[in-house]
């Protein structure tokens, strides 16, 4: 038998690793169009003693490693280009502590959104955390890793602004705390040295997060969303600014997109706002849209569409229904606010080139300092030649977002050249000498992050 | 091109003025109203078309069958004094357009229900009181193609209607069918009122949706228990360009058992939902829509009603939380009949 397998299964059991290929088919590729490859072994540990000792065989045999959490990333960031080890982290699933007064919950690293957001409104209904528009089975540790945003980004910023200190798993083997859990406290705080920033943003091409605490936040009984629509781009950022200025709102997205065919060429805001009354909800409405865009309504520029209890949570998967087939992707930018304008028309313009009915966002990051804004792609899974629009169209979209003057979120590989082609060089010098101090015989994620 | 057919020296001579004396929204005495009527039939500004909340209420108020609303809506498009924010207005335009293929056209060579643009409240149309009643637009992927488009009365733009209607009646048309029921008023307003008013022909006979509930009820007599509920209706703004029609509500509830509670804001006096008002540009619309949604829950539950009833779908949508935080349980008509024949509708508990 295969050495490797042998020792994966006395690692994890048998029923826990595969190295069939019809499981090891399911790991090749994600829902984007990065092209798919296979994995050697796809394992699932239970503990962070397991994943331990994973790594060491991994690092001592020169395998390579791919954490996987909920496999939502799209962008091919947990492909495993080089074989080697999938790590599916899906069994560390543990909620381990939820701290009501200070206010963070420890999770292990395949703790779910969804699992959460029952888990709170269940057990802990005074609190909320960041929950991103992904599909409920997307991971928190996934998202903190990739500097996700959740819909408490516009007061909160990112959800790796939240995070109090991981558990980590180094390439070689040692498993160290960061944050204040590191001294023996409780994980209240990321302080003190070494920042947790970096595993944050690598693609876990430094380390396998196995435990993270983040931080939660008062959650009101009334949460719901107002509409909000302009008809001129260039209004989107004054928007921006008039409502964060408020400080009343908890989510701030505005969204354009060719189907269904009411929001074309409009300009929607969905404003998240929450309460504990309805003298309190009628305030904070009273605020924003009678004094804040008041003046917008009457002059004709703006329109209020009311307010709905309830939240639904964003939904971009359905832009995979706009045509056949199902398929979607989409680059993500970290921009400043006041490049929205050309972020939609630049967006719609390369839609259109390639066919593909345009579907443009921007999520508010703080007080409006930053904007995640996206610009997705259908295409049908079975038609090889939407894909290679999509593709191209991405590839556009990410020289797009970096001549902008924005940062590209989470890229795929293609962005990440286009970054690392920019870098500083001594910013470039130092990523490689971190990387190669914590991972010195390149196991993790290879393919990512590499800069020759 | 369509015409309006309003006839000015109707209102010269109108003993009453009784489409703006009696307006629930603004507060206008006869001979301001006179005054105002005629600035507005010679193509002038008027506060009017500034303040209308676009309730509909002033076609039935009108004694003379003049049309004074559709004239109100037909002026502030000429003069461009839109009571909606502009990008509602695209907005609501653009929400109109068919966008999933064509419709399947199946001839039908009878009476059909129609659902215009809410072939997704299907769940409505349930039981023994359909049976046997073939369905128009009961995709909700196609639903846009019969689509009456007369919200667009909100929005100040009889162009797009007079537009889309024709091409609306020709796809129903297609089915080779001789008397549609309409499901909403707006449909049945736009085929009785609008179509009629603007010299828009239509080929087949309409019904109105209660008038054809009240029809079934009575052929299911025997099915009848009484639902001994206590209820206020919900009146929309659309039954206004039918309001001969708005008797078979009092019928229905005759029929059926139920006590409509005596309101202030009932008939002629019901109130808008507030839905269209909270977005209009005048200021202060979002606490207005908010203050007549008040005003008229409030005399709901003073009434004791313990149920409010709806057709509008759009008015359920605004409104049904809102009753249901005071106590009171929205029920759609169509569920409240088969209540009373037995059947138990979806969630009702």
């Amino acid at each position: 038998m295969d050495p490797v397998y042998q020792a994966l299964i006395d690692i994890v059991g048998e029923e826990h690793v595969s190295n069939q290929q019809e499981e090891l088919y399911i790991y090749s590729w994600d829902l984007g169009t990065t092209e798919p490859h296979r994995p050697d072994y796809a394992v699932s540990p239970r503990t962070t003693q397991e994943i331990q000792r994973i790594m060491e065989l991994a690092n001592s045999n020169k395998i390579p490693v791919v954490p996987l959490g909920g496999g939502l990333s799209l962008a091919g960031l947990a492909v495993p280009f080089r074989g080697g080890i999938l790590l599916d982290l899906k069994r560390m699933d543990s909620i381990i502590e939820v701290n009501e007064e200070a206010r963070y919950a420890v999770l292990e690293c395949g703790v779910s959104q969804g699992q959460l957001t029952s888990y709170l409104e269940r057990h802990h209904p005074g609190l909320a955390h960041s929950e991103p528009g992904a599909p409920p089975t997307a991971t928190i540790a996934g998202n903190a890793a990739v500097h996700g945003q959740g819909d408490l980004a516009q007061p909160y910023g990112f959800t790796s602004d939240m995070v109090n200190g991981m558990e980590i798993v180094l390439p070689t083997g040692e498993v160290c705390r960061f944050g204040s859990c590191s001294i023996g406290a409780d994980w209240f705080t990321q302080h003190p040295l070494p920042d947790v920033g970096l595993f944050l943003g690598w693609t876990g091409t430094t380390g396998v997060i196995t435990k993270i605490s983040l931080r939660l936040f008062p959650c009101k009984k009334i949460r719901g969303t107002a509409l909000f629509v302009v008809d001129n781009e260039d209004q989107v950022p004054e928007i921006f600014y008039k409502i964060t200025h408020t400080q009343m709102a908890e989510d701030i997205i505005a969204f354009s997109q060719t189907i269904p065919p009411y929001a074309s060429g409009l300009q929607h805001f969905t404003i998240n706002l929450a309460a504990d009354s309805e003298k309190e909800l009628e305030f904070k409405q009273e605020i924003i849209f009678d004094d804040a865009l008041g003046e917008d309504i009457r002059r004709g520029d703006g329109g209020y569409l009311g307010f709905t209890p309830g939240l639904e949570r964003p939904q971009i998967s359905k832009t995979s229904d706009w045509r056949k087939g199902g398929g979607f992707e989409y680059v993500g930018s970290i921009m400043p606010v006041s490049r929205y304008p050309q972020c939609y028309r630049s967006g719609k313009e390369i839609s259109e080139r390639h066919g593909i009915p345009y579907t443009v966002l921007g999520r508010c990051i703080g007080a409006a300092h930053a904007m995640m804004f996206s610009w997705t792609y259908a295409f049908n899974r079975a038609d090889p030649e939407t894909i290679r629009h999509a593709r191209e169209a991405m590839h556009e979209t990410d020289e797009l977002a970096l001549e902008l003057g924005g940062t590209i979120w989470k890229p795929g590989l293609y962005g990440q050249k286009l970054v690392m082609d920019r870098l500083d060089p001594n910013t470039l010098d130092l990523m490689k000498k971190v990387k190669q101090l914590l991972d010195p015989n390149h196991i993790m994620n290879p393919g990512n992050w590499e800069a020759g | 091109m369509y015409e309006l057919r309003f006839d000015a020296n109707k209102c010269l001579r109108c003993p009453t003025q009784g489409c703006l004396t009696r307006c629930q929204y603004m507060d206008i005495d006869r001979d301001t109203a006179r005054e105002e009527i005629g600035k507005i039939a010679r193509g002038e500004d008027s506060f009017v078309l500034h303040d209308c909340v676009t309730c509909y209420a002033c076609e039935e108020y009108c004694p003379m069958n003049n049309h004074p609303f559709y004239l109100i809506v037909e002026r502030q498009e000429e003069l461009n004094l839109p009571p909606l924010p502009r990008p509602l207005i695209q907005r609501g335009i653009n929400m109109g357009v068919p966008f999933r293929g064509e419709p399947a056209i199946e001839e039908v060579n009878g009476r059909a229900l129609l659902m215009g643009a809410f072939a997704d409240h299907m769940f409505l149309i349930q039981g023994r009181l359909f049976e046997g009643l073939p369905v128009i637009s009961d995709d909700p992927r196609k639903m846009f193609h019969y689509f009456c488009q007369l919200m667009y009365l909100h929005y100040a733009r009889m162009s797009v209607i007079n537009e889309r209607l024709p091409k609306v009646i020709e796809t129903i048309s297609r089915h080779n069918v001789t008397e549609v029921v309409c499901f909403h008023d707006e449909c049945y307003g736009a085929y009785n009122s609008y179509c009629p008013a603007m010299g828009i022909e239509v080929p087949f006979k309409t019904v109105h949706f209660f008038e054809f509930l009240y029809h079934r009820l009575l052929e299911l007599k025997e099915r009848i228990k009484k639902v001994n509920l206590k209820v206020a209706y919900q009146r929309p703004c659309s039954s206004r360009l039918s309001h001969n029609k708005h008797l078979f509500v009092q019928d229905i509830f005759n029929l059926i058992g139920a006590e409509a509670v005596p309101r202030k804001y009932v008939d002629e006096k019901a109130l808008c939902c507030g839905g269209t008002i909270e977005g209009q540009r005048r200021k202060g619309s979002r606490k207005r829509a908010l203050e007549v949604q008040e005003r008229n829950i409030s005399d709901m539950a003073e009434a004791g009603a313990e149920v409010c009833v709806f057709n509008c779908p759009a008015c359920y949508q605004t409104m049904s939380h809102l009753v249901a935080e005071k106590g009171i349980k929205p029920v759609f008509m169509s569920d409240l009949c088969r209540l009373a024949i037995g059947e138990r509708p979806e969630g009702w508990r």
